[in-house]
């Protein structure tokens, strides 16, 4: 157990290295950080080089380079001179990875968190949606793309309200 | 080079790059059709989808070409921003002017539909790097299939005039949708090794699925198709203008190195 305020030994090197990336926000969604997203796969540690793996949310997400960025920046505040990110798109980034207390943090933000995705067959529906101010499921999907990649435009016909849903994917 | 390039011959290594740039490249130039209409489309809703789609394919071209550099070193902003006309390997369907509302939603159910179907088959590909790219390409592409398909039923069931301007699209752009499942040079050598999906089989789903939306569902008539036989190096004389714009600024500014 390390104590606050004492420098980390070099043995949980990869554990501060995460809670100090549990502490980079999402770029386009300040509530949630990038490993609440599922977003950084791995974190390694290679003598006194960290390495640090991540997979984009969506391909042309304009954010990649701010995140790649701040994943360096974080690593590099806790004193590590030599840091490497590195990008792989395998496993693709689900939104299933999203974590249970940030959907919940997404959720009083005003966007309704994704429902779980399903895989492999191409279809033409969209898959529900529930209204994160009222709950209820008497929604409609306004725009199928809104501000962002990852999120469509939905207005609640039971309490009227605007909002923005993740998509599932 | 990685483990996963050695085992492809010199010969299924240049079929594989024609087929990777030919990809991309109609991502990129439908890409720039569809951002023709920001700033200019009906309401901002369609706007901002438009604009979104066109940020997909663009991150599509981009895991293409990030595929082709892996192989033979290419950058890809050289291949998008310096290349001419002749060099470019797009489909016409993709150069043609944006059209009407009607023009531009129905080329990109078309465009959508085969994307969907021939990613989801890359994803069994024997070329890990590929079937990674399409796994990754083919979550995008379903949100776009989705709604151009409800575009394209809105306007068949919307107004007359909105069912004209649909009918009129679908007669000028079905001949050329054919092109976009003619096999690039050395492509059956790649389909047979596993490497990439059997064109004709995604070419079968593909028809099927449009038929079902257009004829079906939306009832227009197909038009007789007389599939224009000509190449992937074979251009209308829409895609130069295009290219002129397109890379106008890196042209003018080539040894920038951030935009």
């Amino acid at each position: 157990m390390e104590k606050d305020g004492e420098p980390s030994t070099i043995n949980d090197l990869p554990s501060t290295v995460w809670k100090a990336l549990a502490a980079v926000p999402d770029p386009e969604i300040p509530v949630v950080s990038i490993t609440d997203m599922g977003m950084v796969r791995e974190v390694a540690v290679d003598g006194g080089r960290v390495i640090v793996t991540f997979t984009p949310t969506f391909s042309g997400c304009p954010a990649l380079h701010v995140i790649r960025d701040s994943i360096e920046q974080a690593v590099r505040d806790l004193g590590v001179a030599e840091v490497e990110v590195r990008s792989t798109l395998t496993p693709p980034w689900t939104t299933d990875w999203i974590n249970d207390d940030a959907r919940e943090r997404l959720r009083q933000y005003g966007i309704a968190p994704p429902a779980p995705a399903e895989h492999g067959l191409i279809q033409l529906d969209v898959e529900p949606t529930r209204c994160p101010r009222c709950g209820s499921l008497n929604v409609r999907m306004t725009a199928s793309f809104g501000p962002t990649l990852c999120k469509r435009m939905y207005v609640c016909d039971a309490c009227r309200e605007p909002f923005e849903g993740f998509k599932s994917v | 080079m990685t483990a996963a390039t050695t085992a492809l011959t010199p010969t299924q290594q240049a079929a594989l790059i024609r087929k990777l740039t030919a990809l991309a490249d109609d991502e990129i130039i439908l890409a720039h059709r569809g951002g023709e209409w920001t700033g200019h489309a009906p309401i901002l809703e369609e706007d901002i989808a438009l604009a979104n789609i066109a940020q997909d394919e663009l991150g599509h071209a981009g895991l293409y070409l990030e595929l082709r550099r892996a192989l033979d070193g290419s950058d890809p902003d050289r291949l998008a921003f310096f290349r001419g006309a002749p060099e470019y390997t797009c489909a016409r369907l993709v150069e043609l002017p944006k059209g009407d509302w009607a023009f531009t939603m129905l080329r990109q159910f078309l465009f959508d539909a085969s994307e969907a179907l021939w990613l989801e088959a890359a994803t069994r590909s024997t070329y890990a790097p590929l079937a990674e790219v399409a796994a990754k390409a083919v979550r995008e592409e379903k949100f776009h299939l989705q709604h151009t398909a409800l575009w394209v039923e809105r306007l068949a069931l919307g107004t007359g005039e909105s069912e004209r301007r649909l009918q009129a699209a679908l007669d000028e752009l079905w001949p050329h949708a054919a092109q976009l499942f003619q096999p690039v040079e050395g492509e059956e050598e790649l389909v047979q090794a596993g490497l990439l999906p059997d064109l004709n089989a995604v070419h079968t789903r593909w028809q099927a699925l449009v038929t079902r939306q257009l004829i079906e569902k939306c009832g227009l008539k197909l038009p007789a198709a007389f599939p224009d036989p000509a190449g992937r190096d074979t251009h209308t004389e829409h895609l130069a203008p295009l290219l002129a714009e397109m890379q106008s600024v890196a042209r003018a500014h080539p040894e920038a190195e951030t935009w």
